[in-house]
């Protein structure tokens, strides 16, 4: 079966000439459909980079990236934020939730993006999401009202409601304390196993990728080690 | 799409209202003081050309002396006489009415009541060319005129200070020492656009005004109102020369006396209104430049601010263009709201000047419609240049912006 997403010998330089750095030196890699991965390694070793690349935020500077197939390595600016619209999803490790709005508002707003759905379908498409994470009471209140790890659920919520293909996730716990983490690993677990989200995340704590099913080291712009986990 | 902008912009200008309000005040006071401006100027100018209808717009006044402004003195120069005014009458085509009149302050006299007024003599032709009427009583009769008797015609503040209560007619009154019997009563016209009272006057035959007062022939003034559908230009001319010929001037002389056409007034006073006009619109172009550069600032700061906020919102999917549409419509939203700002405050102005300046009220809606695409334009020319950065930011840099 062809994979979801396939980096082939996938390098990013940043800069350019003497001072050029070089993040990815040549990646490799294939996820499939239904898989939870989570990316570790040190700082610097590129896993952030291999991340903004799978999410379509960065472009690599050499190699293709194929998501469902379709080469999608030399897209514009626009064109990656459709691909993003449409088929991504993104868990930041600070939330971002937009302050000024309230929960229902933040998990509605991809789909004011996509635009494709009336004002009522969209309100109700963004509760049923809220509902899944478990949220359906504090539609109406606003991020500062809530906890960190509710507050990462809504980001969650936000990241789903367009049922992406993939959850990119960039240290979805790093801001939360064990309970919280635990609690929003037990989510993307579920949203993992129930629903068969592709989820990638981004982790340097060993115990969050101890929820993964398959664990991949970076080093120095490469893959060190890709171990897959039993379930 | 654009709903969500504006409701968005919105909600990001009343988070910050204080802010937003200090950062449109430049818009503020352009467009307001330009809508103040233009409204009193409106009125200001109804005012002058209804009083110039009222004065008579097709009028020549002819004085002798030449027509020199400022200091030196034009009353060496012969005096006109009642022949002149015959020989006008009799020669100059297309008028309306011809008109003698000399004039000389002096007091009223009724009983206990006294009052300085201005008298004039003049004739009926008088109330033609000033297009004047009586609120009651009768104009003088020819046999008055042909006689001098003493007989007037009062302005309706000489009425309002003498006859508080009873009615004029046919009392005597005193001018100085002459006796006058009153015969009609002028209707008010309030006052000049010089702020003189016009109804502060009273009127009695030329022929009276010259034997009994004056002691001389002297007319001073010849009014010369012209008919409707003809050139004053030409009227003028024949005036003149008809004048050099009773004055005998040579044609290598100068007139020693002019003839001014009140329509020139004011054709002058509306070119100093359009000169005021136009340095206005420059004031205001500085202060709406001065309100942009504002705008555009505060647009910067908030650009900076969200950086985070932007970064999120193309990470889930915004294209460059929604973000700029959303950050232009922010500051379309702002500088708006200043014009709309602007333009309460202007008319408010507006009003109070016109009260106080006794000038009608006029609204223009032109100007506050243009107003109002003015500081729209603001808003898109100097928020164009923030939303385009916050449009070009790169969404990994914004998503790790603190």
């Amino acid at each position: 079966m062809r994979p979801l997403i396939e980096l082939r010998g996938v390098q990013r330089v940043y800069g350019r000439g003497g001072i050029a750095v070089q993040a990815l030196a040549g990646v490799d890699l294939q996820i499939q459909r239904g898989e939870f991965v989570a990316i570790m390694g040190p700082s610097g070793s590129g896993k952030s980079t291999t991340l903004n690349i799978l999410g379509c935020l960065d472009a690599p500077s050499a190699g293709s990236y194929l998501f469902e197939g379709v080469d999608v390595s030399a897209r514009s600016r626009d064109e990656r934020a459709l691909l993003r619209r449409h088929f991504l999803g993104f868990v930041f490790q600070g939330f971002n939730l937009l302050a000024r709005n309230s929960v229902i508002e933040n998990v509605e707003l991809p789909l004011v993006y996509r635009g494709d759905l009336a004002r009522r379908e969209r309100r109700s498409l963004a509760r049923e999401t809220l509902a899944r994470v478990g949220l359906s009471e504090r539609a109406t209140h606003f991020p500062s009202e809530l906890s960190g790890g509710q507050q990462q659920r809504v980001a969650i919520a936000r990241a789903i409601v367009t049922s992406p293909r993939v959850l990119l996730a960039d240290e979805p716990t790093g801001n939360l304390d064990t309970t919280m983490s635990e609690e929003i690993m037990d989510l993307l677990c579920e949203l993992n196993r129930e629903q068969g989200i592709t989820i990638a995340m981004v982790t340097h704590e060993p115990e969050m990728a101890d929820w993964a099913k398959r664990v991949i080291h970076f080093r120095d712009g490469r893959i060190e080690l890709d171990t897959a986990r039993a379930a | 799409m654009l709903w969500e902008a504006v409701k968005l912009a919105i909600q990001s200008l009343r988070r910050s209202a204080l802010r937003s309000f200090l950062t449109v005040l430049g818009v503020v006071i352009g467009v307001g003081s330009v809508i103040a401006m233009v409204t009193v100027g409106r009125g200001t100018t109804a005012r002058v050309s209804e009083q110039m209808r009222s004065l008579g717009v097709n009028l020549l006044v002819v004085r002798p002396g030449q027509d020199r402004r400022g200091p030196g003195s034009r009353t060496e120069a012969r005096a006109f006489e009642e022949a002149d005014v015959e020989h006008l009458r009799a020669q100059v085509r297309g008028v309306k009415a011809i008109a003698p009149y000399a004039s000389q302050s002096a007091t009223a006299v009724r009983g206990n009541e006294n009052w300085s007024t201005q008298v004039g003599g003049t004739d009926n032709a008088y109330l033609v060319t000033q297009d004047w009427s009586l609120s009651a009583g009768r104009v003088f009769t020819p046999e008055e005129l042909r006689a001098g008797r003493g007989v007037c015609l009062i302005g309706e503040t000489l009425r309002a200070r003498l006859f508080p209560h009873q009615d004029p007619l046919n009392q005597l009154i005193r001018l100085g020492k002459v006796p006058c019997q009153v015969v009609g009563v002028l209707a008010p016209k309030g006052q000049s656009s010089f702020g003189q009272d016009r109804d502060d006057v009273v009127l009695i035959p030329i022929r009276a005004f010259q034997r009994r007062l004056a002691g001389n022939k002297d007319i001073r003034t010849i009014y010369v109102s012209t008919l409707d559908d003809v050139a004053t230009a030409r009227v003028q001319h024949e005036v003149e020369s008809v004048l050099r010929e009773r004055r005998r001037l040579r044609p290598s002389q100068e007139s020693d006396f002019h003839v001014r056409d009140l329509k020139e007034l004011v054709q002058a006073m509306t070119g100093t209104t359009s000169v005021l006009t136009g340095l206005l619109a420059a004031v205001a172009a500085v202060s709406l430049l001065v309100g942009g550069i504002g705008i555009m600032n505060i647009m910067l700061v908030s650009v900076t601010e969200r950086t985070r906020e932007i970064g999120t919102r193309l990470a889930i999917g915004a294209l460059e263009s929604q973000v700029l549409v959303q950050f232009l419509v922010e500051a379309i939203v702002l500088s708006l709201l200043g014009g709309l700002l602007g333009v309460t405050l202007g008319l408010a102005l507006a009003l109070l000047a016109t009260y106080a300046l006794d000038v009608p009220f006029v609204l223009d809606l032109q100007i506050v419609i243009l107003a109002f695409v003015f500081s729209a334009a603001v808003g898109v020319v100097f928020g164009y240049f923030p939303a385009r950065r916050a449009a070009r930011l790169d969404p990994i840099v914004a998503l790790r912006h603190e």
